[in-house]
């Protein structure tokens, strides 16, 4: 905000080579122009807009304040005591050793190791099947467009309870039909339990789980699909750029916000796994991840201080997730607009 | 004028300062909202009964309570509390005590298991409404085969030999659920043991039983159906409605669980679901035993009534339980609801007979019944079992009984996750 910047450049420095001399000047220009603005020194006007601002958004910013950070802080100040609701009066203070105790204990991680692998998988096979989706969506013929959208989008219009309860009677080994389906397959035993054992739930878990959430994903990539100008890769085609090319260099260094934010969005979302897991196996057979122990422990057994503990190692991880997905993509999600104009 | 007239025939009206007494109730067949009102007219304008539906099951049901004791909420009248979390309530005085003049009105021939699940370092801490057991179930071409006398004591190493050569399913509750906690104590108390050997300690200084010969006994009878796959394909997801749903199948034969199957049964035999001929073929009698010496320790489940600490209504709330739990209304609720009385004299009524033909074992088997570990860390205690005997083909009863005592210890002393 302080400094002015002296170099304003007429040309993008990170223009990739695909991208037409045209379109280069446009984002430079862009730029420029963004920072001038910002160099400017404030007027009257600018400063009142400001208060104005301050005064519009300030009851919600108060309001934000009150109902996010004080259980937070109140979780934090929790997590120190040895402190169980149904004994008040035995409540003592004892430091980090809530935190010893969770980092020490092989449940924790079994539970982290398994919250990590459905976070990776199912964000992973979400990403590509959501950007299948989303070209679909995104070249579907106009007449077509509504009804592919509303088609695909249904899965991500379903309660996710309703939706466990439905993948698991599916499953289930007395009313679900998998298994009857599955029995011509060579080498599958139609008596297979698929809840009893780690790998099986987990499979059932990621695939709803998946099944579900890819709609979320796709609406954001047709997003950042939405976003990139067609003249980009019309140019690119002239050019004789094949079409993996134009996706590779063309429309995904484009769309790179948006596939941050779907991605993001996701991790965070995959990483806070609950009512699917809750209601399949409530953890049962190694399928017990961090939000659920947290439940478990805070509102089961009603170890308050435990149960924050966790709380709070299961949000310090949200947040690395946030900073590193940040980081990684390198995007300025303030700028908005994926580096664009 | 209209709109006055449209608030009074709401029920808006005013003048009505009579007291309400709000009553939390377990899920039913819509039997105790009906009993709140039977007893809301009985008392003659004196309190008005209404009732709030719990979650479905008894763990949900215990974190509501639970947390509304906590807090102190005064709404907390009449409680319909499941007996395991009775101890965990009462510990901290989030219950108050009943008075002695309703202590001895209502406890007359209440039956000797339903009185202990109500009880709490030997003070009754709430009134027993109704009491439920498990009995043993089977099918009678399967035993009629097999060549077992019904009529005389059945062990469960009986029932596992004849599902082994007839290649048949045993009904048992295998899940990581409370069934196994259930089943699992059951096998303990009757081989002569117990899974804590003083519940009523404080957390650190809780000594469990398993690693016993008792504790041994029971994790072998576990691991053998589950290792030779006796409980049927879907042992480590079965829980009570699923063991049914086993037992009624081709492969049924035994079935331990507790009397709802048996309205269920005929309730979808009337569907057309089942076969006609079904219900002539099931049998019923005492809980296995473990061996044949011993008495079986058939589980107790139930509902006793409570009343919160912080209520502002007591006095009417003990009142208003009287009138709930007085024999014919037992009778009442389990004609119409399938839920067994605490009461002995409640099984006298004729109508009870009718409905219930196995009314005369559930009795027996409630002077039999042996309570979970009655402990203010109930949860901990059985969360940790189901852990440890979960799958039941992973049991080792060698090595089970013991970790799962220590793995106990642990937790009560804060020293583990669960």
């Amino acid at each position: 905000m302080s400094s002015v910047p002296t170099n304003v450049p007429s040309v993008a420095p990170d223009v990739g080579p695909d991208v037409t001399p045209d379109a280069a000047r446009d984002r430079g220009a862009g730029r420029g122009r963004r920072r001038e603005l910002q160099a400017a020194p404030k007027s009257a006007r600018t400063k009142a807009e400001a208060r104005l601002g301050w005064w519009l958004a300030g009851p919600a910013f108060v309001i934000m304040v009150a109902v996010i950070f004080y259980p937070v802080l109140q979780a934090l100040w929790d997590s120190l005591f040895s402190y169980r609701l149904t004994a008040p009066d035995e409540r003592e203070f004892i430091g980090l050793q809530n935190y010893a105790t969770i980092l020490t204990d092989g449940v924790f991680w079994s539970a982290l190791g398994v919250t990590a692998l459905i976070t990776v998988i199912t964000v992973f096979v979400e990403l590509i099947l959501g950007f299948i989706l989303a070209m679909v969506m995104h070249k579907a013929i106009k007449s077509t467009r509504g009804l592919v959208r509303t088609v695909i989008l249904v899965p991500y219009g379903i309660i996710t309870v309703v939706s466990a309860f439905a993948w698991y009677y599916m499953f289930s080994i007395d009313s679900g039909y998998v298994n009857n389906w599955l029995s011509w397959v060579p080498g599958f035993d139609d008596q297979l339990n698929w809840f009893a054992q780690g790998g099986t739930a987990l499979f059932v878990i990621m695939f709803s789980e998946i099944w579900k959430t890819t709609p979320f994903i796709s609406l954001l990539l047709l997003a950042g699909l939405a976003q990139v100008p067609e003249d980009l890769s019309e140019a690119a085609a002239v050019d004789g750029a094949n079409w993996w090319q134009r996706l590779w260099r063309v429309i995904l260094p484009n769309m790179k916000a948006a596939i941050m934010v779907a991605v993001l969005f996701r991790a965070l979302d995959a990483f806070r796994v609950f009512d699917s897991i809750f209601i399949m196996t409530n953890g049962a057979y190694g399928t017990e991840v961090l939000s659920l122990l947290a439940y478990r422990t805070s509102i089961g057994r009603l170890e308050i201080g435990l149960g924050s503990a966790i709380s709070v190692v299961l949000f310090l991880l949200v947040g690395l997730i946030a900073l590193i997905a940040v980081k990684g993509f390198n995007v300025d999600l303030a700028g908005g607009r994926g580096g664009r104009k | 004028m209209l709109a006055s007239a449209a608030l009074l025939l709401a029920g808006c009206g005013p003048a009505d300062d009579t007291p309400v007494l709000t009553w939390y109730t377990n899920p039913d067949d819509g039997g105790q909202a009906e009993l709140a009102q039977q007893c809301t007219e009985q008392a003659g304008g004196a309190y008005r009964i209404e009732t709030s539906v719990l979650p479905n099951d008894a763990a949900s049901q215990r974190e509501q309570l639970t947390r509304r004791l906590a807090a102190g909420d005064t709404s907390m009248d009449i409680m319909s509390l499941d007996p395991p979390f009775i101890p965990e309530l009462a510990e901290p005085g989030f219950l108050a005590l009943p008075p002695q003049d309703v202590v001895e009105a209502t406890t007359q021939d209440t039956l000797e298991g339903a009185l202990a699940g109500a009880t709490w370092k030997d003070t009754l801490v709430a009134v027993p409404f109704w009491a439920n057991t498990q009995l043993l179930w089977y099918r009678k071409s399967v035993a009629e085969e097999a060549g077992l006398d019904m009529d005389k004591p059945v062990t469960w190493d009986q029932l596992i030999e004849v599902a082994r050569d007839q290649g048949k399913d045993l009904g048992v509750q295998g899940a990581r659920a409370e069934s196994m906690t259930v089943w699992l104590n059951a096998l303990v108390e009757s081989a002569g043991g117990q899974i804590l050997e003083n519940p009523e300690a404080p957390a650190d200084q809780v000594q469990t039983g398993l690693d016993t010969d008792a504790g041994r006994k029971a994790a072998e009878i576990v691991s053998t159906i589950g290792q030779e796959g006796l409980g049927g394909p879907g042992l480590a997801t079965q829980q009570e409605n699923e063991a049914m749903l086993l037992f009624q199948g081709d492969n049924g034969s035994f079935m331990v669980n507790w009397p709802f199957v048996w309205p269920a049964t005929n309730a979808a035999v009337e569907d057309g679901v089942l076969p006609e001929d079904l219900p002539e073929d099931i049998g019923w009698t005492l809980y296995p035993r473990v061996s044949e010496d011993t008495e079986p320790a058939p589980p107790l489940g139930g509902i006793n009534l409570g009343v919160g600490a912080a209520s502002e209504h007591q006095d009417l709330a003990w009142d208003a339980i009287q009138c709930i739990v007085s024999p014919e209304h037992q009778t009442q609720y389990f004609v119409t609801n399938g839920n067994p009385p605490a009461s002995a004299s409640a099984f006298d009524d004729p109508s009870v007979r009718e409905q219930f033909p196995m009314a005369p074992a559930i009795r027996d088997s409630l002077d039999l019944a042996v309570p979970r570990p009655q402990t203010p860390y109930y949860n901990e205690v059985s969360t940790a079992i189901q852990q440890r005997f979960t799958p039941p083909v992973d049991v080792d009863p060698a090595t089970t009984p013991a970790q799962t005592g220590r793995f106990i210890q642990e937790v009560l002393r804060g020293e583990s996750l669960l």
